[in-house]
């Protein structure tokens, strides 16, 4: 059960307020692809900015591990945790309109990346650069390290995202809804590009997403998350032919891709939906002192 | 258009010019004032009192736009209080900025603690009219160009923490932030190298506006005599003497009026402009 990436019944929430992740546990293996479903506010960008260090400072982690290379990152001081997350973990975020510096030209914002975590000479952090950039498909890689992020498309930066999240060669990316920020046709070629370099440098994938047809098509195994809770974790074969939980298989079921490609979708239904707002509840008895 | 690096040039705009080329031709008035001023500011001669400028009958030659009612020459007068206008402008804007601006990045991207107790502070800080509170200060202080100096930074910093708090907040909150810790950067270190340069431009503007503002509040002082002492010539001093008499001697108010008003367009102008083109995204 052990795997690059281990959460152990991480619990987040808010200081002195809500939860926001319960009792969460999910295992991501090395060189392989674990999508995280669940819908809009179920926390997917919490978990992936809980491993990578970065969660917004209304929020505290109560309890739990989060096991990186079989480190439990909890027992590691800041600076020595920092120095670790950044040497084996990295981010394709969600908005690429945000997670590139605005006054920055790109290829600094690249080779930062090298000369920062693995301690290279400037020069070679260029030519590494170049050579990311070529491998993401961007036409004109010397042109585009000049440029300023605004003077690029979407798709464009997001190439450059995923050039820069592999850049370190890190064993475990974290893709947080990597493609809805972009336009429906450059959605498949970005997908295509991070499932190429997934399976060309080996590396770990949490793919989050909210959309289960994305997760059929790339991942090895998943969890579904709801309100901060994992309902169900498996392996795609598994879950696509018999899924468990209710909240899953109706999940599957509204999904169009899967039932009928034609498009109606079925409303996850209202039955569902209580019953596992009751599961919730009930964790949240049994949490509470 | 483009040149061989593949970057946008702009041309400078006419605002840049207008107000860039005042603001030099001022900078460059308050350095050779006693080489290129006409007559000593200081020098009185009763007999030469309230002579009207150049192209009006009776004017004296020599004394470009007139004297006052104590036959000072108002040219010489207004280049000298240049000096002091800018003096003030730079050392003033600079200091103010330099405090409100640190203590704004600091609190709009560290949070927590440290804004809690300087946002506090600047809330307290701004229930004080601000007029009332520099007139104390300079009461207490003496008057005098340090006491100007320190009654502008005192009441003006907040202005700079509020708007860059505001500013290093909405940076603090993207993706390009959380990713350069990831990548090992400090704090402090993506603070100084991912933050600052994105609201530099904001600091700019900010850094200018406040100059002009520091050109007022000097005139506004010594306009009510709290200023330098009053021999050496300032541009709120010159339009106290020159409001007594403006019915026989309007001229002894007007000029100077009219370079205060030009002087502090230009900053808030200059700022406006030079925030266009440090601001990347509209580049
Ligand atoms: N800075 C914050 N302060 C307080 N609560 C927050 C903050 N950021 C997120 N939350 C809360 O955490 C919960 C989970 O948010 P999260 O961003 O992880 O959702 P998500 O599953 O990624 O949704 P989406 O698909 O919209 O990205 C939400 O209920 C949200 O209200
Ligand atoms: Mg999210």
């Amino acid at each position: 059960m052990s795997g690059y990436l281990s959460i152990r019944n991480l619990t987040v929430r808010l200081k002195g307020g809500a939860m926001i992740l319960r009792d969460v546990s999910l295992t991501v293996r090395a060189g392989q692809v674990h999508g995280l479903v669940g819908e809009s506010g179920a926390g997917k960008s919490m978990i992936g900015k809980a491993v990578l260090g970065t969660l917004p400072r209304a929020l505290e982690v109560v309890s739990g591990q989060i096991i990186l290379d079989g480190t439990d990152l909890q027992t590691l001081d800041p600076k020595e945790r920092r120095r670790r997350i950044g040497a084996s973990a990295a981010l394709i975020p969600q908005d690429p309109l945000t997670a590139l510096n605005p006054s920055k030209r790109i290829g600094p914002q690249i080779t930062r990346r090298l000369v920062d975590i693995l301690g290279w000479p400037k020069i070679a952090a260029e030519a590494r650069a170049l050579e990311l950039l070529e491998e993401v498909h961007i036409p004109d890689p010397a042109r585009v390290m000049r440029s300023y992020p605004h003077e690029l498309s979407g798709g464009m930066r997001q190439r450059i995202l995923i050039a820069s999240a592999f850049a370190a060669e890190p064993k475990l990316i974290i893709a947080d809804e990597p493609t809805t920020a972009l336009d429906v046709t450059v959605q498949k070629q970005i997908l295509r590009l991070i499932s190429e370099m997934q399976s060309r440098h080996d590396t770990a994938l949490l793919f989050v997403t909210h959309d289960l047809g994305v997760v059929s098509k790339v991942c090895d195994t998943l969890s579904v998350l709801y309100a901060g809770k994992v309902v169900e974790e498996a392996n795609m074969h598994r879950f696509f032919m018999r899924p468990i939980h209710p909240y899953s298989a109706a999940l599957l079921a509204a999904t169009p891709t899967y039932t009928d490609p034609t498009g109606s979708l079925t409303p996850v239904p209202q039955t569902v939906i209580d019953g596992v707002e009751r599961e919730v509840a009930e964790h949240d008895m049994r949490a509470a002192p | 258009m483009r040149d061989a690096r593949g970057e946008v040039k702009r041309p400078i705009g006419l605002r840049l010019w207008l107000s860039g080329g005042w603001l030099a031709l001022l900078v460059l008035a308050a350095l050779c004032a006693p080489l290129i001023a006409p007559n000593d500011p200081l020098m009185q001669d009763l007999f030469l009192g309230r002579m009207p400028p150049f192209w009006m009958d009776g004017a004296e030659p020599g004394f470009w736009l007139g004297t006052d009612s104590l036959g000072r020459d108002v040219l010489s007068r207004i280049l000298y209080g240049a000096r002091l206008a800018l003096i003030v402008a730079l050392v003033a804007g600079t200091l103010t900025c330099l405090v409100g601006a640190t203590l704004g990045l600091i609190a709009g991207y560290y949070r927590g603690w440290p804004d809690r107790i300087i946002s506090r502070f600047v809330d307290i800080w701004m229930a004080f009219p601000p007029v009332l509170f520099a007139i104390l200060l300079i009461a207490v202080l003496g008057p005098g160009l340090m006491s100007i100096i320190i009654a502008i930074v005192v009441i003006d910093w907040t202005r700079f923490a509020r708007v860059i708090r505001a500013e290093a907040m909405t940076q603090g909150a993207m993706d390009y932030v959380a990713s350069a810790q990831v990548a090992g950067r400090t704090r402090f270190g993506t603070m100084l190298t991912e933050i600052l340069p994105n609201v530099l431009p904001t600091i700019v503007a900010l850094l200018t506006l406040e100059m002009g503002v520091a050109v007022i509040v000097e005139a506004i002082l010594s306009f009510v005599n709290l200023s330098i002492s009053t021999d050496s010539p300032t541009w709120g001093g010159m339009i106290a003497e020159g409001r007594t008499s403006v019915h026989q001697a309007w001229w002894v108010l007007v000029f100077p009026l009219i370079t205060l008003f030009l002087t502090v367009l230009s900053f808030s102008q200059l700022g406006e402009g030079l925030k266009d083109r440090f601001d990347p995204v509209l580049r």
